[in-house]
């Protein structure tokens, strides 16, 4: 049993943002990096795959060398090796990712390291296309459920859920398959100190894309219209709170 | 023309859905020609209803025993056939799960590209149609232009809240069509094999009126007491930031935000959080925002349309006994 999770290193910013002098993209000079929760929740499921099946977890980004930063998170979480396709993840839109996933899954076929699973976050941080996993299915010809918030593995198949619009929805699909996954309903955990150690260590291949992106499509960015601050502070501690009450009831949400 | 995927539930047309009809003949209005529906599987009688409401000039019905558990494959042949048979030039769904998830289906179906989550979008020149989207949580808006043509459609999902969902100035009689969507057995592999209606545990969240949010100032697992009981006072639901439920204090069901809950209610009134931006994703659309922190140069403080200063386990209690007076 093989997995193989596919995250993406994306700005962590956390308040308004600003664009490079081009619009072509968002001003990183100030910010940190980081991947989605739902990706960390893909490599925990890895993980914990790995514990109950055996076999392998490797995790892959399509992404800058410094995206290596991420793929060294995900092994100090217990991921095995890593795949970093080098290319900039900005010239790749979800179809050209979906592509060079498919590529290395397909230059594993056959061999002891033949994918049976991959896992990837339901909508990427930055770009959320929500796209890449779905393309991925139908470029390998495997089943895929999105947004799963949890599933098992049994007999050849993944038992998957997640939430409908009317509840808790449950999947049962043949492996190889495809999995988006949603934060929700599985813990990442914190990497150990030996486990840091260890991903220093571990095997990272780099892989050069095989073809030329057709892109995103963005042709530029804009920040959305500036709201002036129209706060009305109502006034400060417990002293407030009729003023607050005032406010409720003005605006209906509690009776007299 | 403009085909906008419906999606249905008990009383008719979904909350989302009829916010994509709303958005659709908007574009519709800059130029794309007429509003047509696609409905998918069973639906109730009132859906018709809704959707005269909305002006539509035709509805497309996809029928087959096979569609009665929703596969997001399924959907989507169904959803090419309608494209191709109606010469539709847009493929518009709401940005719900299902939306975004059908309408990435048909996209690797058809090898076209997608625009998740646009804000606006109106008729370009030659045939494109100019998308803004959002991107980083709604922090910065992506322009991609899409070019829509007969069998090879722009594909464009909604973004939930981006207007307010409202009738046709003049309703339609649409004509109704049905049609059996050609389907192979591998559009029904990953499909729904049991749903239990009961446990959608956010359900409550995401359609209240009011949503008191609580974020880290609450300052732990067994502070939640008094806005427990605001919560209750209103008739609201509790709603968390993502550090709440990362340090296990609250449930990630009740999370707000980029990956959590979107909501929008006629009352948010923020308790100690930030307003990050991935935060403010999930609630930007709330009628009113009312903040309570520490902090008056807190995002949430300034951009609220009301705030008060201080401790919210001094403010709360306060504006929960004042509450209970005023009701007597
Ligand atoms: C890709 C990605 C996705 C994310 N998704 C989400 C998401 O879905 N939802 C989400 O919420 N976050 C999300 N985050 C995290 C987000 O960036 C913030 O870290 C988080 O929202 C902060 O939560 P907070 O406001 O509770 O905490 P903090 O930012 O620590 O803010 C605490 C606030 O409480 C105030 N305060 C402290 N004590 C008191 C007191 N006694 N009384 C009143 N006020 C007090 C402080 O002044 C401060 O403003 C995401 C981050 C990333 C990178
Ligand atoms: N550049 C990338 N490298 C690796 N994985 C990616 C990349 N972009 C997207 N993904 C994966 O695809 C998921 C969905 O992304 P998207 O379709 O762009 O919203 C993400 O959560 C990742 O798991």
């Amino acid at each position: 049993m093989n997995t193989l999770v596919c995250i993406k290193r994306v700005p962590a910013a956390s308040s308004a943002v600003t664009l490079t002098d081009d619009a072509m993209g968002v001003d990183t000079r100030h910010v940190g990096y980081t991947t989605s929760p739902h990706e960390e929740c893909a490599v925990e499921a890895a993980v914990q795959l790995v514990e109950t099946h055996g076999g392998t977890a490797a995790v892959l980004t399509v992404g800058p060398e410094d995206a290596l930063e991420q793929l060294r998170d995900a092994l100090a979480m217990g991921v095995k090796s890593a795949v970093h396709v080098v290319a900039d993840s900005d010239a790749f839109g979800p179809a050209d990712v979906a592509r060079a996933v498919a590529d290395v899954v397909g230059a594993r076929a056959g061999s002891d390291d033949a994918v049976d699973l991959v896992l990837l976050g339901n909508d990427a941080a930055d770009t959320g296309d929500f796209q890449v996993g779905i393309r991925l299915a139908y470029r390998l010809g495997w089943p895929v459920v999105t947004g799963v918030r949890s599933f098992s593995v049994e007999g050849g198949r993944v038992a998957a859920l997640g939430d409908g619009p009317d509840g808790v929805e449950h999947f049962d699909v043949p492996l190889p398959a495809v999995l988006t996954v949603k934060e929700g309903g599985i813990t990442p955990r914190y990497p150990s100190l030996p486990g840091r150690i260890k991903a220093k260590k571990a095997p990272v291949e780099n892989v050069t894309p095989g073809f030329e992106p057709a892109g995103s499509g963005r042709v530029r960015l804009h920040l959305p219209p500036e709201q002036p601050s129209q706060v009305q502070i109502l006034g400060e501690g417990a002293d407030a709170a009729p003023a607050l009450v005032d406010v409720l009831e003005q605006i209906g949400v509690v009776g007299r | 023309m403009i085909l906008v995927l419906v999606e249905t539930q008990a009383d008719g047309v979904e909350l989302l859905s009829a916010e994509a009809l709303t958005f659709a003949r908007g574009i519709a209005a800059s130029g794309d020609g007429d509003v047509q529906a696609l409905v998918v599987g069973p639906h109730p009688a009132v859906t018709l209803e809704g959707l005269a409401a909305h002006g539509v000039s035709a509805v497309h019905h996809a029928d087959d025993d096979r569609l009665a558990a929703y596969s997001a494959a399924a959907w989507a042949a169904a959803a090419v056939d309608a494209a191709k048979a109606t010469g539709a030039t847009t493929l518009l769904a709401a940005a719900s799960p299902r939306g975004n998830e059908v309408l990435a289906h048909v996209a690797a179906r058809l090898d076209l590209s997608m625009a998740a989550n646009a804000v606006t979008a109106d008729a370009g020149t030659a045939g494109t149609l100019v998308v803004r989207r959002q991107v980083m949580g709604g922090a910065a808006l992506e322009e991609v232009h899409l070019s829509g043509a007969a069998g090879a459609p722009a594909l464009v999902t909604m973004a939930g809240h981006a207007v307010d969902p409202a009738p046709a100035a003049a309703p339609s009689s649409p004509s109704v069509s049905t049609f059996a969507p050609a389907l192979t057995d591998a559009d029904l592999v990953a499909r729904v094999v049991r749903s239990e209606p009961v446990v959608n545990e956010s359900g409550a969240l995401t359609t209240s009126r009011v949503v008191v949010g609580a974020g880290r100032g609450v300052g732990g697992a067994d502070q939640f007491g008094d806005l427990l009981e605001l919560t209750e006072l209103l008739g609201g639901a509790l709603g968390v930031s993502r550090v709440v439920t990362s340090l296990g204090w609250r449930p990630h069901h009740e999370q707000v935000g980029q990956t959590g809950s979107r909501v929008s209610p006629d009352l948010y009134l923020a308790c100690g959080i930030s307003g990050a931006i991935q935060h403010w994703a999930g609630m930007s659309s709330a009628k009113t925002i009312i903040a309570i922190n520490t902090d008056d140069e807190a995002p949430m403080v300034t951009k609220a349309h009301y705030a008060v200063i201080g401790d919210l386990h001094e403010i709360v209690p306060a504006v929960n006994a004042e509450i209970r007076k005023r009701k007597g």
